[in-house]
């Protein structure tokens, strides 16, 4: 693309979420600010996320972009088209063969590789923000690890609903030190974070912050001893490939309730149904 | 000598007569005409209609041009002119489900019956500011063809949801309580009337109040249902004919929410709604609009109301920019007076002060 | 046994010395009541006391286990953490204190889970039992604090202070704006539980009778200063100071 440096952003900014990156990485979990900058994609649509893949991106590099586990999901197409317009790298759907996933809203199911990098889509980095608005004093509720109002929001989920009514974006301790949020993939997905061998990164555009899970972290979701940590998926195979382990998308086909499930990931789906005998 | 002021007929005269110079610019550059704002400047149009209260889309191209592209202003003219016209009959509910369908997403289902259509939007498109040179005489585009819709009705999401009693009761079937138009809101308003506010309010003012309960003022876990933008037929039923006949259609644009899920181990949980319709294609207004409607539930639903976009009568106050921008630029009005009796004030409070000083 | 310690306090706000050279101890197990008018200064030495304000000049010093050590010195962390485990603080207003949106349960629960505890069914079983303790029906557990009278929300800010049995109570005028029988009963509950605990208290308050019936040494504060201390009894039946004279007369018969 004339005129623009490869990957779109100059280098002195890729060198300044480089540095923001390499803080995020020495302390797992911590949100690290940076100063994010507008991108040609609108804030809250993968700026964060499209940042760090920026600045990471070398012309060897092989990349892949999903969204809700798809490739073809607009806003990944969106994504990818960018990046092969302004970098001219390779681009594959195989979670295998990349060297940099771009993700909004899941893990990939097949698991990742060491030297590979995650860079997580995050909308709100602020695990508490619900709990307090106020960044600045979340901000501090960090510093200090006073988590007890996010174990007292378990405690009342339990107390209302009988369970943990979190079913995505669900909070998890990393490294035992800071609370964090995974970004909106399905509870089902938080188990892949902990001791996963790939570098997993995580960007915010528009709330302007980055955070790292090295690879081989400790990564806990919150939970009771009593009331473990319990994700659901659809009580169904997918109807594609007959995988039962997989999460599934809910595909509605007619207004009489009718319905089938369908891999989320797939890439998954789809090399499962090249090897079927 | 000081002689008294006069003048302010005049120097009003000169300040319209230089408005309407500025407003015309280099007389050497072709002049705007109508059908160019309506045609290539549609989403302008859209927003003044909305703002404004009236569907008309030359008559808003009208106010664009002759606010010279300042909205407010323009949406400030079409309210006013809107009082002028008698209201000869009130239409009946118009019907999103019979929407000859433009676009119609949703974020909750990857496929449903009628599927995902994109319709003409700028969601996918980079950011990336065109610099190529206007051509003096582009040769006309090729039309494009545009996809048939699919058949009437598609189900909404929504009663989708509605046929496992996942989401709560919609409300239809009830008369919306109210009209802001003929009288003026009083305090508890009902959802009726909280949703004409909406559906007149400044789409900025609704944009970061709908922001901020995503940002954790009021958050309620929003999922976009359904986005709808197509044509819906206005009828009415005139009293000579005692049935109803359609007199046009217009397009507008719906939003579905489906929110944050109440009920407990004893009742079982079902999912709330928020809502948004506006004129036009507008998703930023409908989006802001069911954001802000759930919000100013958080009473009814037994919610704790503590953030600005749940406090209904701060929302409902604010949200129309007639009044806002009237009020807040009449500060420009001479204050001369109030501010003579002010400045007697301070005087006597600091001399006071300073006799209290110089006793010491 | 020393386990708390001020030395040589000052705290200016503008022109007023809310502290002024303000010195005190106070022993493990010991309830010590800091008395005075508004404005006196009583509040401001407990919120220094307590480290939620740094004061201006001198120390506070505290015995862990291992000899008193400024509290100043330890860094914010170990500080919160101390206010969290160690010490309690009981607020007059304790719609302050509590969280109003989160049932009687979670507010005494919260405590138990900073501290580590993970187990739902116990933290729940300890809440209905502290709930019973602070004489609230614990079937009340799952109820919302805003349905709660003045007096069951500071006896609620009780058990969710004192579950975690710590070794030091602040409390800031515990029963102030609540009827005269129902202070009465939640004095009763105080000196009971304190006792029992072998908890340290420093309180503060303007009402006599409040420091006769629970502390076991007064300290009289005026404009910032300590004007008179001793044995609760000693100090309210043979008053030197003429300000403490004044105090411990102007009290209206029971």
């Amino acid at each position: 693309m004339q005129g623009y440096n490869f990957a779109y952003l100059d280098e002195h900014t890729k060198r300044m979420i480089r540095r923001a990156i390499l803080k995020a990485v020495a302390i797992p979990g911590h949100q690290v600010p940076f100063a994010s900058r507008e991108m040609p994609l609108p804030y809250g649509w993968g700026t964060g996320g499209i940042q760090l893949t920026a600045s990471l991106l070398g012309p060897d590099d092989v990349l892949k972009v999903i969204d809700q586990g798809a490739d073809d999901t607009t806003n990944a197409v969106s994504i990818r088209r960018f990046f092969a317009r302004t970098a001219g790298i390779r681009t594959t759907t195989r979670t295998a063969e990349a060297t940099v996933i771009q993700t909004r809203h899941r893990i990939p199911e097949t698991p990742l590789r060491e030297g590979q990098i995650i860079v997580y889509q995050v909308p709100i980095p602020e695990p508490l923000y619900r709990l307090e608005p106020s960044r600045a004093a979340a901000a501090q509720m960090h510093a200090l690890a006073d988590y007890g109002a996010m174990h007292v929001r378990l405690y009342e989920e339990i107390t209302r609903h009988g369970r943990v009514a979190l079913s995505y974006d669900y909070p998890v301790m990393v490294n035992e030190r800071y609370l964090m949020s995974p970004s909106p993939i399905p509870a089902f997905d938080n188990p892949k974070l902990h001791m996963n061998p790939a570098m997993q990164l995580f960007g915010a555009g528009r709330e302007k912050r980055i955070y790292a899970v090295p690879p081989f972290t400790a990564v806990r979701s919150l939970d009771f001893e009593d009331h473990p940590f319990d994700p659901r998926r659809a009580d169904a195979a997918c109807a594609l490939c007959g995988a039962r382990e997989t999460y599934l998308d809910e595909i509605v086909s007619d207004d009489r309730g009718g319905k089938m499930f369908v891999c989320s990931d797939t890439d998954c789906c789809e090399s499962r149904r090249e090897t079927a005998p | 000598m000081y002689v008294a002021v006069k003048g302010g007929e005049a120097a009003i005269d000169a300040a319209h007569r230089w408005t309407a110079d500025e407003r015309r610019g280099d007389p050497s550059v072709p002049p705007l005409a109508l059908d160019q704002i309506a045609n290539q400047l549609g989403r302008a149009v859209d927003r003044v209609m909305a703002e404004g209260a009236l569907y008309d889309r030359e008559l808003a191209a009208r106010a664009i041009r002759q606010a010279q592209g300042d909205l407010i202003e323009a949406a400030f003219l079409l309210r006013a002119y809107r009082t002028t016209l008698p209201r000869l009959v009130d239409s009946e509910p118009v019907d999103t489900a019979a929407m000859l369908l433009k676009r119609r997403i949703s974020a909750v289902f990857k496929d449903l019956p009628g599927g995902q259509r994109l319709g003409p939007t700028t969601d996918y498109t980079h950011r990336l500011l065109d610099l190529s040179p206007d051509a003096p005489d582009p040769p006309p585009a090729e039309p494009l063809a545009e996809p048939a819709p699919p058949p009437a009705p598609v189900p909404r999401v929504t009663d989708l949801l509605g046929a496992e009693s996942l989401i709560e009761p919609d409300g239809s079937g009830e008369r919306p309580a109210g009209d802001l138009t003929m009288e003026p809101v009083s305090f508890p308003a009902p959802r009726g009337v909280r949703l004409q506010a909406l559906a007149r309010g400044d789409e900025g003012f609704l944009l970061a109040l709908g922001y901020s309960t995503q940002r954790g003022y009021g958050n309620n876990h929003p999922f976009v249902g359904e986005l709808r933008v197509g044509e819906v037929p206005v009828s009415i039923v005139p009293p000579e004919l005692g049935f109803a006949i359609e007199i046009g259609d217009i397009t507008l644009t719906e939003c579905q929410m489906v929110n944050q899920f109440i009920g407990s181990r004893a009742a079982p949980p079902q999912f709330t709604r928020g809502y948004g319709l506006c004129f036009g294609h507008a998703d930023r207004k409908a989006i802001a609009m069911a954001l802000v409607d759930r919000a100013m539930r958080a009473d009814e639903l037994g919610e704790d109301a503590a953030s600005p976009a749940q406090d209904v009568e701060f929302v409902v106050s604010h949200c129309d920019n007639i009044e806002a921008t009237g009020f807040v630029e009449h500060l420009k009005l001479p204050h001369h007076v109030d501010f003579q009796s002010e400045l007697e004030t301070i005087r006597a409070m600091r001399a006071a002060a300073g006799a209290g000083d110089a006793g010491l | 046994m020393t386990l708390l310690q001020a030395r040589d306090l000052r705290k200016r706000f503008g022109p007023v010395a809310a502290l002024d050279d303000v010195s005190l101890s106070l022993r493990r197990r010991e309830i010590v009541a800091i008395v005075g008018e508004s404005g006196s200064g009583k509040s401001t030495l407990l919120n220094v006391l307590s480290g939620r304000i740094a004061p201006d000049s001198g120390t506070v010093l505290y015995d862990e286990g291992e000899g008193l050590s400024p509290i100043a010195g330890r860094g914010e962390a170990r500080l919160r953490h101390l206010q969290r485990t160690r010490w309690g603080f009981v607020q007059q207003d304790p719609r302050q204190a509590l969280r109003l949106s989160v049932t009687a349960g979670g507010n005494i629960g919260e405590r138990l889970m900073v501290s580590g505890a993970r187990h739902y069914g116990d933290i729940r079983a300890t809440a209905a039992r502290w709930l019973e303790t602070v004489e609230i029906d614990p079937a009340r557990l799952d109820d919302l604090p805003r349905t709660f009278s003045g007096g069951m929300l500071q006896r609620l800010q009780i058990a969710a202070t004192l579950v975690t049995e710590p070794e030091l109570v602040f409390m800031d005028e515990p029963t102030g704006g609540l009827d005269v029988s129902v202070q009465a009963r939640i004095l009763d509950l105080v000196r009971g539980l304190v006792r029992r605990l072998g908890l340290a208290v420093l309180l503060v308050t303007h009402d006599i009778g409040v420091a006769r019936l629970l502390a076991d040494r007064l300290v009289v504060m005026r404009h910032g200063r300590i004007v008179e201390t001793g044995l609760t009894d000693q100090v309210l039946d043979d008053p030197h100071h003429e300000y403490t004279q004044l105090l411990v007369s102007s009290v209206l018969p029971a």
